[in-house]
């Protein structure tokens, strides 16, 4: 029963009451124009402590879909965060007229922090590099509808992997799914941290760690490609020299299997090549549609509407 | 060779690691009491240990059996009554605690906001490591 719950990181749910939330998304993506009117009436309080056009969008787009309506804000500086009123106050206070908060902040454990004050169920909408559950759905939602299935996969995920709070939500939730396999490609620099590998190890889960990109794309069912950034190097031509190894594009896709998908949180900037979002298994603009769908689906079932 | 004599009725630490007794003894507020007779003994002979320190209450405090599982964990605390030992506590590293240890990211929301007392709950027994219940992110004494 989700009813009432809040979602903070994506293990707060289990696997059963993913699929739950999945299952519904699913729907709503075939059949929209059944759950044009459910939240009519409900109000979600949609507060960005910290600029994100992307995530605000869907949160809100979402919501209105649904026939609710938005309250909120994107500039903490019209806030009374300004007059100096605790994270604990405001969410006491904006869960007495908002019936779901979905809450962005830069610090870590903000979400958390007001999921213990306030009245309505709390949605981490990303706390700093900490969790940002909603993606983690939205990447889960995308695998199962193009590859129809989350057990059975070979998961690559390329890039920046030390420092990837998307990447580590991703690859801590699929671990809890039937016969995952998954190789982490990166730089030496930005290898994945050693607490997400021991977890796996602890749990049973075969990973492969790999500095080449072209060596994994004939294996993987999921590529799913981050930023390198620059700053994070400190030898800038050790950046340049690497910096093409991680880029994607229609050459080193034609090794890939057909029916493989290619996924990435958005922004990209230059990681994957432009001549790769015609390719079929390009999925990256269908996981901004599903990341929609699938807050429907979760707005829905803590509110317990469905 | 000192010698101290036996209790009567108090506590006894033992198994203290050698160097740990002075930071104990600070950690449990002994250094704070001012009736009761507490004594600190360091680098004693110890068949087990080959040294160790040891601290004897000479009254019967509530003490933070917390505070000395974090610290060590193979300590033991007797609770003497009539010259006779009582009772004896093993000490294990406590699966939550509060009150003790301070979260040291600097991004976690506990460093802008008060927060009051954060629980940390054991992630690694073999590193002694705890996670703060607000960002994870994991810390020690």
């Amino acid at each position: 029963m989700l009813k009432g719950r809040n979602l903070i990181a994506p293990n707060d749910f289990t696997v059963e009451e993913l699929l739950e939330v999945l299952e519904l998304a699913g729907d709503v993506f075939r059949n929209p124009q059944n759950y044009l009117d459910v939240c009519k009436g409900k109000l979600l309080a949609s507060l960005f402590y910290e600029p994100s056009t992307r995530t605000k969008n869907s949160f809100d787009s979402a919501m209105l879909r649904l026939g609710g309506q938005v309250i909120g804000f994107s500039d903490p500086q019209t806030t009374s965060t300004t007059k100096g009123e605790s994270l604990a106050d405001s969410a006491k206070v904006v869960s007495q007229y908002a019936d779901v908060i979905a809450v962005r902040h830069p610090k870590e454990g903000a979400a958390y922090l007001m999921s213990k004050y306030a009245d309505c169920p709390v949605i981490n909408a990303g706390d700093g590099g900490h969790q940002h559950p909603t993606q983690t759905l939205t990447d889960l939602l995308t695998i199962q509808q193009r590859l129809g299935r989350l057990n059975d996969l070979v998961i690559g995920v390329c890039g920046d992997l030390l420092f990837g709070r998307t990447i580590h939500s991703l690859v801590s939730c699929m671990s809890r799914f039937e016969n995952i396999r998954f190789l982490f490609i990166s730089p030496e620099e930005l290898k994945m941290p050693e607490y997400i590998k021991d977890d796996l190890t602890r749990k049973g889960v075969p990973f492969t760690e790999m500095r080449d990109l072209a060596q994994a794309i004939p294996q993987v069912d999921v590529l799913y490609m981050s930023r390198v950034q620059q700053e994070r190097f400190v030898d800038v031509d050790e950046y340049l020299r690497l910096r093409d190894c991680y880029i994607l594009d229609r050459a080193k896709l034609e090794a890939a299997k057909e029916n493989m998908i290619v996924m990435h949180p958005l922004p990209r900037v230059n990681e994957i090549a432009v001549d790769v979002d015609a390719d079929p298994r390009a999925a990256y603009f269908d996981q901004v549609k599903f990341g929609m769908y699938v807050r429907m689906a979760l707005i829905m079932k803590l509110l317990g509407l469905r | 060779m000192i010698n101290v004599s036996k209790l009567k009725k108090g506590i006894v630490i033992d198994h203290i690691s050698p160097g740990q007794g002075c930071k104990i003894f600070q950690a449990l507020g002994l250094d704070q009491l001012r009736d009761d007779a507490v004594v600190l003994m360091c680098n004693v002979d110890s068949t087990k240990m080959g040294k160790k320190d040891l601290i004897k209450i000479e009254t019967d405090l509530d003490l933070n059996l917390d505070v000395l599982g974090l610290m060590g964990p193979g300590i033991t605390v007797n609770y003497i009554e009539e010259g006779q030992r009582v009772k004896k506590i093993h000490l294990q590293l406590p699966q939550k605690v509060q009150g003790i240890l301070q979260c040291k990211n600097p991004r976690c929301i506990s460093t802008v906001e008060k927060v009051g007392p954060i629980t940390f709950t054991l992630v690694d027994p073999e590193k002694r490591e705890y996670a703060c219940e607000y960002c994870e992110s994991r810390t020690t004494l």
